[in-house]
């Protein structure tokens, strides 16, 4: 990418980072935005998050290679079928595993590591070590003056902007919004006032998965489908998540914004790595010395 | 029996069983042993924090990476000898556990975990960002000038047995004395109430630190003696995985025994050496053993040995 420095002025270049910023904005607000619910409402952080988005992309992949046709219809398919297998799978977990551990806090993290392996290798056994491409619904191009863009990758940033309007009305218009958010402030009296927090609880993580996961669909036309690439995911929404305060979506949200650009920026005019290594330092030092975020709001 | 004679008396004979079997096992699993003793030692140093302070870290790769590469890179930028070398592993992986702890501590439970993972990732990030000193992802060899301590070359079967042997025998016999001391019993009572200890006049912040740098050193000893013993650094070891293994083998073995990280690591090389042969994704059995621990035996085969009548287990 910096090559194209010879050619283009810093304007059109830093038009093209901004751009790419909010690609991955968008779909790291989705991911981070499941995590924050998790965290939220359940109060374990679930290291498996990354896992879920990549099966997210692995079973894309899967469903858009099987359905016969133009690739629009594959991949709506995907974008239906997808999620829906991801969040079954995280409410099998949660209730296998999560709710007979009674979601304390340290044994979540490690089982939920063991569960990041198996879905990974699992993937790795299914569907081979290869990665996987997944082709765009559509591919017209928009033409800048300087370069053509990806119209398709547009797309992705207005729906991502319409989920998380959903899941924002979901959570605060709607009764089974209000119940979760009863569930977060205090689960004992959620319980006393006849919520059955247990399904709450599989009903969270399952939404959680599915907005990793539906995250992946979106993004795997652009990036292709492989069993490892969870970890990028499940990094940067962990730092999205800290940054923005640990159970606040509006912080959740500001920050996602703000790393996926200055990711999109820091990347295109650094390395990646020192990109990476800022970020993790960064959320080290902000757990340390802001533990309620750097926005600080409260949800 | 006294308490003490029926210690006495188990670790003795583990360490026997240990140095006996240079001489009984096929070369394999001599080899096999040896690295296993080096992994229970960085294992040892991880109960230290986790099984009798407390503290849940998912960043000790950081700790035996600095051992690791303390020791490698004195050899490889500025030709120490073996001895040397080794030390200076010891103490990168001691400082560094000073170094993270003085930060994280001022965290606990789930924070702490994430803070010492993100310590330990830009570690490992900054291992690959500085490849002209380090070696970048490809590591290097530890050149045999480097590991030839009274003339004797570690990788080769007997001298690695011996010194695997040793460290071990050193770092068990620390571990033992350090749990029966007062300072052990004080790191037991913060991990079981830190505010009644605090009002007992104990400086948690004080006891923790100084927990974790005891954990770091046994890390960072592992760490440099692995180098010296296999003849090899890379980042690889500095990953996450690398922390995930000592709490596995803590797990495992049983957190807060201090025979518990050499059952546990013993076990479980073996299970990822026999399902490595029969699959790719030996991985999952990682996975699969992490959850089934979590959600049948939370406190390893040791402590419910503890739990059902050996209550003398240190």
């Amino acid at each position: 990418m910096p090559i194209l420095c010879n050619q283009m002025a810093f304007g059109p270049f830093l038009l093209l980072a901004l751009l790419e910023g909010t690609v991955t904005a968008a779909v790291l607000a989705l991911t981070a935005l499941g995590l924050s619910l998790v965290f939220g409402v359940m109060r374990v952080v679930n290291v498996a998050h990354g896992a879920f988005f990549m099966l997210g992309a692995v079973l894309a992949w899967f469903v858009a290679s099987h359905v016969p046709g133009a690739p629009a219809l594959g991949f709506v398919a995907a974008l239906v079928l997808a999620p829906l297998a991801v969040a079954a799978l995280a409410a099998v977990a949660d209730r296998l595993v999560l709710k007979r551990i009674g979601y304390d806090p340290e044994a979540t993290i490690v089982a939920t590591i063991g569960l990041l392996y198996i879905f990974e290798q699992a993937a790795l056994s299914l569907f081979g070590p290869d990665a996987r491409p997944v082709p765009a619904p559509f591919t017209w191009r928009i033409q800048f003056p300087w370069f053509g863009y990806s119209g398709y990758k547009l797309f992705v940033v207005a729906a991502a902007l319409v989920v998380l309007a959903a899941v924002w009305l979901m959570l605060t218009r709607s009764r089974a919004g209000l119940i979760m958010r009863a569930t977060q402030v205090d689960r004992q009296t959620a319980r006393a006032f006849g919520i059955n927090v247990d399904l709450v609880y599989t009903g969270t993580f399952a939404l959680g998965a599915a907005l990793a996961a539906l995250g992946a669909v979106l993004v795997v036309p652009i990036q292709q489908a492989h069993y490892l690439m969870g970890g990028d995911p499940l990094l940067l929404s962990f730092i999205v998540v800290i940054i923005g305060g640990l159970g606040s979506l509006r912080g959740t949200l500001v920050a996602a914004l703000v790393i996926g650009l200055g990711d999109g920026i820091i990347s295109m005019f650094f390395t990646p790595t020192l990109a990476k290594i800022i970020a993790t330092l960064a959320v080290a030092l902000v757990l340390v010395f802001r533990p309620q975020g750097l926005f600080g709001a409260r949800a | 029996m006294t308490e003490r004679g029926k210690i006495l008396l188990l670790h003795g004979g583990v360490l026997l069983a240990l140095f006996a079997a240079q001489y009984l096992l096929p070369a394999y699993h001599a080899n096999n042993l040896a690295r296993i003793m080096v992994l229970a030692v960085y294992a040892m140093g991880y109960n230290i924090a986790f099984g009798y302070t407390g503290l849940l870290s998912l960043g000790h790769a950081l700790f035996f990476a600095m051992g690791m590469y303390g020791a490698g890179m004195a050899v490889w930028l500025v030709e120490w000898t073996a001895l040397p070398a080794i030390a200076m592993g010891l103490a990168a992986g001691a400082v560094a556990a000073g170094a993270v702890g003085l930060l994280a501590l001022r965290t606990a439970g789930v924070s702490f975990m994430i803070v010492t993972l993100m310590f330990a990732q830009a570690g490992y990030l900054l291992i690959l960002y500085f490849a002209r000193y380090t070696g970048g992802d490809e590591g290097f060899v530890v050149e045999a000038f480097g590991r030839r301590p009274f003339g004797l070359d570690l990788v080769q079967d007997g001298p690695r047995y011996a010194a695997a042997f040793c460290l071990f025998a050193v770092a068990l016999a620390g571990n033992l004395a350090l749990v029966r001391s007062r300072f052990g019993r004080v790191m037991l009572a913060m991990r079981e109430n830190e505010a009644r200890s605090r009002m007992l006049g104990y400086n948690p912040f004080r006891v923790k630190l100084l927990a974790l740098v005891i954990s770091g050193l046994y890390a960072g000893a592992a760490g440099a003696f692995y180098a010296m013993l296999f003849g090899y650094v890379g980042a690889s070891f500095a990953m996450v995985q690398y922390s995930i293994l000592p709490l596995l083998y803590t797990l495992l073995g049983g957190a807060g025994v201090v025979l518990g990280p050499l059952l546990g690591a013993g076990l479980m090389f073996y299970l990822i050496d026999i399902a490595s042969g029969l699959t790719s994704a030996y991985l999952m059995v990682v996975g699969a053993v992490l959850v089934v621990l979590v959600l049948f035996a939370p406190k390893g085969l040791l402590g419910a040995l503890r739990e059902r009548g050996l209550k003398w287990l240190p």
